[in-house]
């Protein structure tokens, strides 16, 4: 028994020395960019131009999506729009799309429905003229809310689509 | 004496061996027993002696057993304190008489004791106090360490002897453990017997995971995880510690289960916007395509003889139940009340499936008949979710989430509830705890 408990724990560190070598920083913890709500900051001359910062504070690095949907509202489309062409102008950068919703709904169709939304934006995106090689996707479901609360505010702040340089 | 000899199955969480039935010459004549058809039930006053032996190892079975019985809200365990007989006099055939007047209807009397070799024997009588006579008896050989196990297993008998229906205290939970910031949680996966205790960690919190689910061996769990930033079914295999992705599919798949005979894992596949539900073989790594549509369907769950799949679906509109046979013919909808049906489960016994609804800005905790009839809700909430099935059908564990104490974040915890809404417990964990999964009972 005892022996056994420690074999569980051994293969979990030995995991955990694994995952930090290879670089997977654009997906796991471009959530933590995508989370600081810097959609709506001013524009300072800080802002490095090219980067994350610069997405989310000029361009606008997110869209929005009624309870339950998937297809673009027009100011989503008008974000886009902007994405499409600001990822033309630093052709060098990947993105990677993040779909998110809110918490009402159950754990796994959340998971698909992110994954919808994720694509919607992928979609646009790409048919705009940006190479689909250039857009990867995931969902995270409603486990990355980017606001607290069971409010209709905040649902629909949650309820998203967040592109994430890579 | 009858002796009975079961296979000795490494279980991986230690062997309780069955030795023998102990029984009396008394006559069988009026039976104790309960009715569990109905959702009101008058609790039977038991009274759990400590079972007989030089060290404490009998006052602990006796709490163990005690408090399962309770738990089940079938059983009203006698105080202790108020005992009159000791566990030496209780050897022998028992003084009813003492136990009528504490008003018992039901006497657990036994003996633990560690045998020459180091193994732990433990055996107990179930009586009828009112009829005086022994209702069963039963003795488990074990290692001393596994004294729990045994515990749980003299409550299984207890429970099915008074009951007519199988019990599942020998059981374990598989569940989400969860803590820090609301924004950024970190889930791991996390194990412990039934009643919460044996609680062990079984991945670190760097990596996101999600919906663990038991093999029908208990001895692997599949499982969500965001491993390397891409979602994935894996597979852990509670002996090794082993993780491995499952399959080699084109884009994100989730919501896994395993098939009733532990040889497929049945699964979502993401394509484009949608998502298809896809079996894997897990010998031949056989991949076959079930549905194939523009919606989402997910959530599959097999019923326990293999031969029908309930999963729910979008393709109406919104999510809905739907039950189809194993190979994707025979498409049939199931739910056709108010609101949004998701996560559907089958229950062991095959009468019912266990569903997670939102309707009204609400959720809801049901269950329903495979045909569609019988629909009925046990628990409603803002936010209640993600029915797991006890291994005798007769209890359910789901989690409710809520805002934390703080009122800055989300707190989620455990509970079980019966199959017709009532006694509803906590289910205590160490750390914020969601979607549990109950194994089967434990061999």
């Amino acid at each position: 028994m005892y022996l056994k408990v420690l074999s569980l724990f051994a293969a979990v560190v030995l995991m955990a020395a694994c995952s930090s070598t290879p670089k997977d920083t654009g997906n796991a913890n471009g959530a933590g960019l995508g989370n600081n709500g810097l959609s709506t900051g001013a524009g300072t001359g800080a802002v490095r131009p090219g980067t994350q910062e610069d997405l989310a504070a000029n361009v606008g690095d997110r869209v929005f999506f009624l309870y339950d949907r998937s297809d673009l509202t027009p100011e989503g489309r008008a974000t886009i729009d902007r994405q499409a062409n600001w990822l033309k102008q630093y052709s060098q950068l990947t993105v990677t799309i993040e779909g998110h919703c809110d918490e009402r709904g159950t754990r796994e169709y959340n998971i698909g429905l992110g994954n919808r939304r994720a694509t919607a934006v992928k979609n646009y995106l790409t048919a705009l003229g940006i190479s689909p090689n250039r857009v990867a996707i995931i969902s995270y479901g409603k486990e990355r809310p980017a606001v607290v609360g069971d409010t209709e505010e905040s649902f629909a702040q949650n309820r998203r689509g967040v592109t994430v340089v890579n | 004496m009858m002796a009975t000899f079961l296979p000795r199955v490494w279980s991986g969480f230690g062997a309780v061996l069955v030795l023998t039935i102990l029984t009396v010459t008394a006559p069988a004549r009026a039976d104790l027993n309960l009715d569990l058809t109905h959702g009101t039930i008058q609790p039977i006053p038991i009274a759990v002696t400590p079972f007989f032996g030089t060290s404490d190892t009998g006052q602990r079975l006796a709490s163990v057993v005690s408090a399962d019985l309770e738990r089940s809200g079938y059983f009203r365990p006698v105080d202790p304190t108020a005992f009159v007989q000791d566990p030496a006099a209780l050897q022998g055939v028992p003084r009813f008489a003492d136990w009528k007047l504490l008003q018992a209807q039901a006497l657990v009397t036994g003996a633990a004791a560690v045998q020459p070799d180091g193994q732990l024997r433990v055996e107990f009588r179930l009586w009828d106090v009112v009829a005086e006579q022994q209702l069963t008896g039963l003795a488990f050989m074990s290692t001393p360490d596994n004294w729990r196990r045994v515990a749980h297993k003299v409550a299984d008998a207890i429970f099915k002897r008074i009951t007519g229906v199988n019990g599942y205290f020998d059981s374990r939970i598989v569940y989400i453990a969860e803590s820090g910031p609301a924004l950024k949680r970190q889930k791991r996966l996390a194990i412990m017997d039934q009643d919460g205790e044996r609680h062990q960690f079984l991945t670190n919190d760097n990596t996101l995971v999600l919906t663990p689910r038991f093999s029908p061996n208990s001895q692997e769990i599949t499982y969500l995880s965001y491993y390397g930033g891409k979602p994935r079914v894996y597979l852990f295999n509670i002996e090794t510690g082993r993780q491995q992705v499952l399959g080699d599919f084109p884009g994100m798949t989730y919501a896994p289960r395993f098939s009733p005979d532990g040889g497929k894992v049945i699964m979502s596949l993401s394509g484009g916007a949608n998502s298809n539900i896809y079996t894997l073989d897990l010998q031949t790594r056989h991949q076959t395509q079930l549905t194939d549509g523009p919606s989402i369907d997910t959530s599959a769950s097999y019923s326990p003889d293999g031969r029908q799949i309930a999963f729910e679906s979008d393709r109406g509109g919104t999510q809905q139940i739907y039950v189809m046979n194993a190979d994707g013919s025979g498409l049939k909808r199931i739910s056709f009340g108010a609101g949004r049906y998701g996560g559907p489960v089958w229950s062991p016994t095959g009468e019912y499936i266990a569903f997670t609804k939102l309707a009204g800005g609400r959720f809801a905790i049901g269950v329903i008949h495979p045909d569609g009839s019988g629909e009925r809700t046990l628990v409603e909430a803002y936010h209640a979710e993600g029915p797991t099935w006890a291994p005798n059908g007769r209890v359910l564990m789901f989690f409710r989430e809520g805002s934390s104490a703080d009122g800055r974040g989300k707190s989620a915890s455990l509970f079980a509830v019966n199959l017709f809404g009532g006694n509803e417990r906590r289910v205590t964990t160490p750390v914020d705890a969601s979607d549990p999964a109950w194994s089967p009972l434990l061999p």
